[in-house]
């Protein structure tokens, strides 16, 4: 009943969102036994990252604002580390070229992994992340890179940049993305009044939780009208409503992010239960029935 | 985030210093909890949560930290009047039974376990420290415990040797219910796997590398757990299963490093 497609069949539509909780396969696995459909890896890059020097997030008051920094182990020790992967993985890469994605996709294309989350939407890291989620020829060199190294479903996630949005979409389409992810988080701050300055130590981040939600709908909802594949929903998504309203405006499958932190791990089967409660309630026989009926 | 001010600084050892500081949601935190300490421009670092020592355990916390690194230099060197933020409490405290308890505990380590002490009864203390000089919180503890038994590693105070070598003595002649222990991971190990041997309960908390302590980034991740939800304190019967405690940790890419 709960089952959804996003170019791959999933149990379920919640996802973990990218950058949360994905460095080690443990951690990642035990999130998909608690109850999400699949599981994204933090982004990985061709060199391992230390990330940024605390403070890394602070919470305002609708949300969360984080610069953690692209930590992560780099793609040659992470490939080793999902080397015995028996759970849908979606690996999410960043990178500053095609060069370095191509890179990683040989090192990363024999493993048992469902699908390549492309980021294209970071605020917060110089060179990668949305400044070249924002030129629309690097994006389709990038995805077209991709697509030419692997038959593995391509998801391109995107965020709020200078560019618009559905022309990024639309370069990544034409180069061969399967699915999009919409949206990352959005370029913020927050400054203390007492000690005057930033609080996170990159002082500029990103914005997650229920402040960016109705953006995300709003996007989530343009991008299904303008393209037939799959969109995956993401920003401020804390319970079972949160994700019905993305499925609605056009979302095939949903990602949880900082809302993790709140509700831990149990968030996964309480949003699913949810989901299909209200299935049963409407009358709902899948989710694939609800999927954009919000449109006209 | 909460800005407090430095109110009191109490020299423990000449590299351990207690800083007070009136915050009632850090006065309400239960044993075993931290809460981040920020730096302004400088950093942000976990700290277990001591007692305010003579101020109004209501309204007031205090931390210990030992001089290290550049930021806990930072931290140590803050004066009365200085003002550091405050997040938090977080994390899983120590399970408080109302039995014969014992504690083990080293260095700053011994900081859960004080608060331990001051909100529940407990019935013995052993704390351990290289040498003379590193002894803290001794009479504090004193005032609180029933019987308290320190070792140095040099034999300069106390009993010569480590902490867990009164603890094989004492079990062998005496009951306890539970055994709480905190300082460094080679210590605790041996503490989980003496209480494992005499069939005693255990709890310990545990340390990695703390950044969002509030479950996002993982980067406290041990085995499957993630330290800053599932810990810091855990059960010894868990611990003890972990491939990864007191052998390896990740650093701050996220790559398993080994400790040995």
């Amino acid at each position: 009943m709960l089952s959804t497609d996003i170019c791959v069949r999933l149990r379920n539509p919640t996802l973990l969102a990218s950058g949360i909780l994905g460095i080690s396969y443990p951690v990642l696995k035990r999130v998909y036994e608690a109850g999400a459909g699949a599981v994204i890896s933090k982004s990985i890059s061709i060199e391992a990252r230390e990330g940024y020097k605390n403070p890394i997030i602070v919470k305002t008051e609708h949300g969360w604002i984080n610069a953690v920094g692209l930590a992560n182990p780099g793609v040659e020790y992470f490939a080793k580390e999902i080397e015995n992967c028996d759970i849908p993985l979606i690996v999410n890469l960043v990178g500053s070229n095609e060069e370095e994605f191509g890179k990683m996709v040989k090192i990363l294309d024999n493993l048992k992994i469902i699908a390549y989350e492309i980021n294209f939407s970071c605020p917060h890291v110089e060179k990668v992340g949305l400044e070249i989620g924002d030129d629309p020829e690097l994006v389709y060199k990038i995805v077209k890179k991709i697509r030419s190294l692997s038959k593995k479903p391509i998801i391109v996630k995107l965020g709020l940049g200078s560019s618009n949005m559905i022309e990024i979409a639309r370069v990544a389409n034409d180069g061969g993305a399967d699915a999009i992810t919409a949206i990352n988080t959005i370029r913020a701050m927050c400054i203390d009044i007492d000690v005057a300055k930033p609080i996170l130590s990159n002082r500029i981040g990103g914005l997650s939780g229920a402040a960016i939600k109705p953006i995300a709908i709003r996007c989530v909802y343009e991008l299904s009208k303008a393209f037939d594949i799959p969109i995956i929903g993401c920003g401020g998504i804390k319970d079972w409503r949160d994700a019905i309203e993305f499925i609605l405006a056009g979302a095939s499958a949903v990602q949880i992010g900082s809302a993790v932190s709140e509700r831990w791990l149990d968030i996964f089967n309480e949003i699913n239960n949810g989901i299909m409660q209200y299935m049963l309630r409407k009358g709902y026989k899948s989710i694939d029935e609800m999927i954009g009926i919000a449109r006209y | 985030m909460r800005i407090v001010e430095i109110e009191d600084v109490i020299d423990e050892s000449p590299t351990i210093r207690t800083l007070i500081f009136n915050d009632k949601i850090t006065a309400n935190a239960k044993a075993g909890q931290f809460i981040m300490v920020w730096l302004p421009s400088i950093d942000e670092l976990p700290m277990s949560v001591m007692i305010p020592y003579k101020y109004d355990e209501k309204l007031y916390a205090a931390i210990s930290v030992r001089k290290r690194g550049i930021s806990s230099t930072y931290l140590y060197s803050r004066k009365k009047g200085d003002k550091i933020g405050v997040r938090g409490p977080y994390g899983r405290a120590f399970e408080i039974k109302s039995e014969r308890s014992l504690l083990v505990g080293g260095g700053t380590g011994l900081v859960p376990l004080i608060r331990l002490a001051k909100q529940n009864r407990c019935h013995t203390l052993i704390m351990g420290a290289r040498s003379k000089d590193e002894v803290i919180f001794e009479q504090l503890a004193r005032s609180m415990v029933d019987r308290v038994i320190v070792t140095t590693d040099d034999g300069s105070y106390g009993l010569k040797g480590f902490a867990t070598d009164p603890l094989e003595e004492l079990l062998k002649e005496e009951r306890f219910d539970i055994i709480y222990t905190c300082g460094p991971e080679k210590m605790m190990k041996r503490v989980l796997e003496i209480a494992n041997r005499y069939g005693i309960e255990a709890e310990a908390s545990l340390e990695r590398i703390m950044k969002c302590g509030i479950g996002l980034c993982s980067s406290c991740a041990l085995d499957k757990y993630i330290l800053c939800k599932d810990g810091p304190v855990m059960k010894g019967s868990i611990i003890l299963g972990l491939e990864e405690f007191g052998k390896c940790y990740r650093d701050k890419s996220g790559q398993l490093k080994s400790t040995i």
